[in-house]
C-alpha cells in the first residue's frame, strides 16, 4: 500500500475524495491568491506559482511546506487550472526539497468544478509542521551539468515547448515532444499504456537518462518529467531554469534551415 | 469512476456515415518506422510505403513529415474537426492546411509520430492512406453538390461510392503515377476538365424516364506540362459509371509509363497515343470489364437523403443593425441555394491555413449553424458550411468574427490559392504560399473583393512549375523560379493570363517574368488598365479571355501588348536602391534557390 503510494504521479479524483474525508491528504493549490479565495478543492491550502518562484532555495521552501503543515510523511496532491503544468513545478520542488509522497491531481480544477464535485472558500487551519530536508540532486539538472552531459550517447534532452519555438531555436541535440502530447482532452497526462507507446515510438525508453526542458521556469517541463515518470523511466532530470536561462548564458543555439513555415504561421 | 469520456462531444451532431480508417495501419507504420531507423528497410521501399500510407517528406530534412488526411468528397463532420485540432496541437505546429483537393495537412510532423496521427485519425474514422504515391488520391466532389441551383442531381454519393471502391484496392496500389477523380455539380463550376477523370452529373430522357449519368472527361490535368480533359462520350450512365472507372484505371495501369517520371500521367499517355485511339481503347476494355466482372463488384451508393435538421430557432429579431462588415461578407462568401431558405457559405482562409483553435470552434459552429451537420472542404482552400438558415446568417456571422473566420472575398478574386511553396515542400523555388497571402491583404484592404467586375476572376499561385497552385487555370496565375542579375539572385514568378476551368476550359497564355516583390503592383496595373479599357458590361475574366483570344479590340489587343505596357514595372532595382527587392517573401535574408527531392513522383 505505501509504495503504491510512494510511485502514483497522478492522483484520480475518486481517490481524492475519499482521502480529504479522510483527512489524509494536504491539497495544495497553485493557483492565483484571488482565484484560490472565490473557491477551491476543500481543504486545500494555496501556494501560488509566482510565490514559490520569487525564492526556491531549499531553505525557503522548507519554511513554505512547514507553514503548510507538511511533515515528512504526508501525502501531498497538487493541482492548477494550467493543464497541471504549474502543479508539476512546484510538486517537483517538493520531490526536490526530499519529499516523496506529492503527486499531481489527475485533472484540472475547471475540470473539477465541470463535474459538479465539492468546492469551497473556505481557508483551512493549519498546524506548522517541521520538515526535514534530504536534497535530490539527482532530479536537478542545472546549464553546467547539461552542457558537460548533453552530448553523451546516453542522453536524451528534451524540448517540451510547442513546435514552433523548437524548430525556430533550441539546445543543440534536444529532441521534441510539446507539452500537449503529453495530455488528453480531460486528463493532464494520457494514460500509461499511451504514454509508453507514444515515447516508446521515440525511442525514449530504457535506462537512458532524460533531461526535459520547456521556455522559461520548468512548468511545461515539469509536466513531461512527471509524464516520464508515470511510465516508470527511473533517471529523469529537470533542467529547472530552461531555455530562457541557457539564452542569457549565450549558450549555443541550433535552428532548422531551409524552410520558413513557422514565421508564416506564427503570424 | 475516473475522469473520462464523462462528456460527449456534440452529442448531437450527425456521426460520420463511413469510416475509412483501419486501426491496425497505425501499429503497422510504427513498426515500419522502427526498422527503418534501425537500417532494416531499405530508403526506397520506406518512401513507397510511407506515401501510399499518405506521410510526405518535409523540406531538406528526413526527420519531419507531413500528414495529409484525405476528406473523401471533402466532407467532415465537427468530431472530426476537433480531432484534427487536437492532433495539430499535439504533434504538428498548431495549424492546419486545407488544400485545393480536399485534403487537410498537418506539417512538420516527427516521423516517429506520424502513426500516433493515425491513431487519433482512426478514433473519427479518417484516413490518410492513398493521400500521396501512386494511387487513387483523394475523391473530391464539388462543395456544392446536392445544393447548386445549375445541378442535376446530387454526385455526392456516386464520389463516396467511388473513393470506397478504390481505397485499399489492389487495382490502385501501384500504378505508374497518383490519379485523380473529381465529381462535381455543374458545368459553370468545373474543375472536371483538368484531372484524369472529371465527372459532371447529367439525366436523360429515355422512354418518359429520367436516366442518371454522366459526362465523363479523361486525361486533362496541370503540371509542367497541362493538358485539358476530352469528354469521353455523350452520355455515360450511372449503371456504366464503375465500369468506365475500373476500365480507364486498368489501361493506365497497363500502359502508363512507368520509367520516365516526368511524363507518366495519364494525359501523357492520352496525348502520345491520340485521344481516338485512347477512347476507343477505353470503349473496349469497358466492354470487357463489363461482361466479366462479377456482378457482386458493384458502386456502393448510398442514397439515404441527407437530414437537414436545424438546431436552434432562435431568429435575431433584436432589430439591432447588421453587424459592421456584414453586407460585404453575405456579398462575396455566400451563396442561396436550390433549397429554398438556405444558405451555402464559405470560409475564407489564407492560402488554406487555418488555427488549432479555429479548427475547434469551426466543430461548434457547424454543429450549431449547418442543418446538414458537417461542413464540405472547397475547391480553392476553403470551408463551406451549407445549410445555413437565413434567419441564422447574422448570428453566424458574428459567431466566425469572434473567432477570426469571417474575412469576406472567399468567393473572389481576393481569396488567391498559394501552393505550400518554401514553407514546407522540398521542390519549391518561392514562397508562393507567402504571396498569396500577401496579395489576399491588399486585395481586402483596397476592398477589391466587392468589385463586380473582379469576382469572377482568380489567382492561383504555384512555387514552381509543377502547378499544385494551380497556376494554369487562373485568370492571372504565376510559377515560381529564381532570376539573377549579376552575382545577385531574386525570387520571380512566370504569370500567365487567360486561364480558366468552367465549360470553356483553357490554360493561360504565358505573359511575362515578374519579380516576387513586383507581383502586387503588377496585378494591380492590369485592373487598372481593364478599367480603362473595359466595355459596359465586362469583368476582368471576359476582357482577358478576349485578349488572349486576340479578340479585343481597344488598345491592349493581345498578350503582347499587355507584356509592354507591363515592361518597367519588371525592371530590377540595384541592390543598394532596393535590398528588400531581393528577398522572398516571408524572409529577411538574401534569396537562394534550394531543392530537395521531389516525392510526388516516389
Ligand atoms: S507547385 Fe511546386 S512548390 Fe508548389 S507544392 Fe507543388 S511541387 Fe511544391
Amino acid at each position: 500500500m505505501s509504495q503504491e503510494k510512494t510511485i502514483r504521479t497522478t492522483t484520480d479524483v475518486d481517490s481524492l475524495r475519499s482521502e480529504i474525508r479522510d483527512k489524509s491528504v494536504r491539497v495544495i493549490d497553485v493557483r492565483r491568491e484571488d482565484d484560490y479565495k472565490q473557491s477551491h478543492i476543500p481543504t486545500a491550502v494555496n501556494l501560488p506559482l509566482a510565490n514559490l518562484l520569487s525564492d526556491d532555495s531549499p531553505e525557503r521552501v522548507l519554511k513554505l511546506v512547514n507553514s503548510m503543515g507538511i511533515s515528512d510523511d504526508t501525502s501531498v496532491v497538487v493541482y492548477d487550472d494550467t493543464f497541471g503544468a504549474l502543479a508539476s513545478r512546484v510538486a517537483w520542488t517538493l520531490e526536490y526539497l526530499g519529499h516523496s509522497d506529492v503527486s499531481l491531481l489527475e485533472t484540472t480544477f475547471s475540470k473539477w468544478k465541470s463535474l459538479g464535485l465539492e468546492n469551497d472558500n473556505k481557508t483551512p487551519e493549519v498546524q506548522t509542521t517541521n520538515h526535514s530536508i534530504h536534497l535530490k540532486p539527482e532530479i536537478l539538472a542545472t546549464s553546467n551539468y547539461l552542457e558537460t552531459s548533453k552530448d553523451k550517447p546516453s542522453v536524451i534532452l528534451i524540448d517540451n515547448r510547442e513546435r514552433l519555438n523548437f524548430l525556430e531555436q533550441h539546445i543543440p541535440g534536444a529532441i521534441s515532444l510539446p507539452y500537449r502530447t503529453l495530455a488528453t482532452s480531460d486528463k493532464i497526462l494520457r494514460p500509461k499504456e499511451d504514454m509508453k507507446r507514444l515515447l516508446d515510438n521515440r525511442g525514449i525508453t530504457g535506462n537512458a537518462e532524460i533531461i526535459t526542458y520547456c521556455g522559461s521556469v520548468g512548468t511545461l517541463s515539469g509536466l513531461a518529467y512527471y509524464a516520464l515518470k508515470s511510465v516508470g523511466l527511473p533517471n529523469v532530470k529537470l533542467y529547472v531554469r530552461s531555455f530562457k536561462e541557457w539564452k542569457n548564458l549565450q549558450k549555443p543555439t541550433e535552428k532548422q534551415q531551409d524552410a520558413n513555415y513557422w514565421d508564416l504561421s506564427a503570424e | 469512476m475516473t475522469v473520462s469520456d464523462l462528456k460527449q462531444a456534440y452529442p448531437d451532431s450527425p456521426k460520420p456515415k463511413i469510416n475509412w480508417a483501419r486501426i491496425d495501419e497505425a501499429e503497422d507504420f510504427a513498426n515500419t518506422v522502427k526498422l527503418f531507423r534501425q537500417g532494416k528497410y531499405d530508403e526506397d521501399s520506406f518512401r513507397r510505403y510511407r506515401l501510399q500510407h499518405g506521410a510526405y517528406g518535409t523540406r531538406m530534412t528526413s526527420d519531419y513529415a507531413m500528414v495529409r488526411i484525405k476528406l473523401p468528397a471533402g466532407e467532415i463532420y465537427p468530431n472530426q474537426l476537433e480531432k484534427i485540432s487536437q492532433l495539430s496541437e499535439q504533434f504538428s505546429i498548431g495549424n492546419a492546411h486545407f488544400t485545393t483537393r480536399e485534403n487537410i495537412q498537418l506539417h512538420w510532423v516527427i516521423l516517429e509520430d506520424v502513426s500516433e496521427i493515425f491513431r487519433g485519425l482512426a478514433e473519427v474514422g479518417l484516413t490518410s492512406r492513398e493521400a500521396c504515391g501512386n494511387s487513387v488520391r483523394n475523391v473530391m466532389c464539388s462543395p456544392l453538390a446536392g445544393v447548386c441551383p445549375n445541378e442535376e442531381f446530387d454526385s455526392t454519393p456516386y464520389a463516396l461510392a467511388t473513393a470506397r471502391f478504390f481505397l485499399r484496392n489492389p487495382l490502385s496500389q501501384n500504378l505508374p503515377r497518383k490519379f485523380k477523380f473529381t465529381f462535381t455539380c455543374c458545368e459553370k463550376h468545373g474543375m472536371v476538365r483538368m484531372v484524369d477523370v472529371g465527372l459532371i452529373p447529367q439525366t436523360r430522357d429515355l422512354n418518359g424516364i429520367t436516366q442518371r449519368g454522366f459526362k465523363i472527361f479523361l486525361g486533362g490535368g496541370l503540371g509542367n506540362k497541362s493538358f485539358v480533359g476530352h469528354q469521353l462520350e455523350e452520355f455515360t450512365p450511372e449503371e456504366d459509371l464503375l465500369h468506365t472507372s475500373i476500365a480507364v484505371i486498368r489501361i493506365f495501369d497497363r500502359l502508363g509509363d512507368r520509367k520516365n517520371m516526368a511524363r507518366n500521367r495519364m494525359r501523357y499517355l492520352v496525348h502520345e497515343m491520340g485521344w481516338e485511339k485512347f477512347r476507343n481503347l477505353v470503349l473496349k476494355e469497358r466492354a470487357i470489364v463489363r461482361a466479366t466482372q462479377s456482378v457482386i463488384t458493384r458502386l456502393d451508393v448510398d442514397h439515404t437523403p441527407t437530414v437537414i435538421k436545424r438546431l436552434i430557432k432562435i431568429s435575431d429579431e433584436s432589430g439591432s443593425q447588421n453587424p459592421d462588415g456584414y453586407n460585404r461578407w453575405i456579398k462575396t462568401n455566400t451563396l442561396k441555394q436550390k433549397q429554398s431558405d438556405y444558405n451555402s457559405v464559405f470560409i475564407t482562409l489564407e492560402a488554406g491555413d487555418i488555427t488549432s483553435s479555429q479548427i475547434s470552434a469551426l466543430a461548434a459552429i457547424i454543429g450549431e449553424f449547418s442543418s446538414e451537420g458537417l461542413a464540405r472542404s472547397g475547391f480553392a482552400q476553403n470551408i463551406a458550411l451549407r445549410y445555413v438558415h437565413d434567419d441564422d446568417m447574422t448570428r453566424l456571422y458574428s459567431r466566425l468574427l469572434e473567432v477570426g473566420l469571417a474575412k469576406s472575398g472567399a468567393l473572389t478574386m481576393a481569396a488567391p490559392i498559394g501552393c505550400s511553396g518554401t514553407t514546407s515542400c522540398n521542390l519549391a523555388l518561392t514562397n508562393s504560399h507567402r504571396l498569396a497571402k500577401e496579395i489576399q491583404r491588399k486585395f481586402l484592404e483596397l476592398k477589391l473583393d466587392q468589385d463586380d467586375d473582379l469576382c469572377d476572376s482568380s489567382i492561383k499561385i504555384s512555387g514552381c512549375p509543377n502547378a499544385c497552385g494551380q497556376h494554369g487555370i487562373a485568370t492571372i496565375g504565376f510559377f515560381g523560379g529564381g532570376a539573377r542579375i549579376g552575382k545577385e539572385m531574386y525570387p520571380n514568378y512566370q504569370m500567365s493570363i487567360g486561364g480558366r476551368s468552367d465549360e470553356e476550359t483553357m490554360l493561360g497564355a504565358t505573359c511575362h517574368r515578374i519579380p516576387a516583390k513586383r507581383v502586387i503592383p503588377v496585378i494591380l496595373k492590369i485592373i487598372e488598365l481593364f478599367k480603362q479599357n473595359k466595355k459596359p458590361d465586362d469583368t476582368l475574366k471576359e476582357w482577358i479571355h478576349r485578349i488572349v483570344n486576340g479578340k479585343e479590340d481597344s488598345a491592349i489587343k493581345s498578350v503582347l501588348d499587355m507584356r509592354k505596357i507591363l515592361d518597367p514595372l519588371t525592371i530590377p532595382p540595384t541592390i543598394e536602391e532596393d535590398p528588400d527587392f531581393y528577398n522572398d517573401y516571408g524572409s529577411d535574408s538574401s534569396y537562394h534557390t534550394k531543392t530537395g527531392k521531389g516525392e510526388c513522383a516516389a
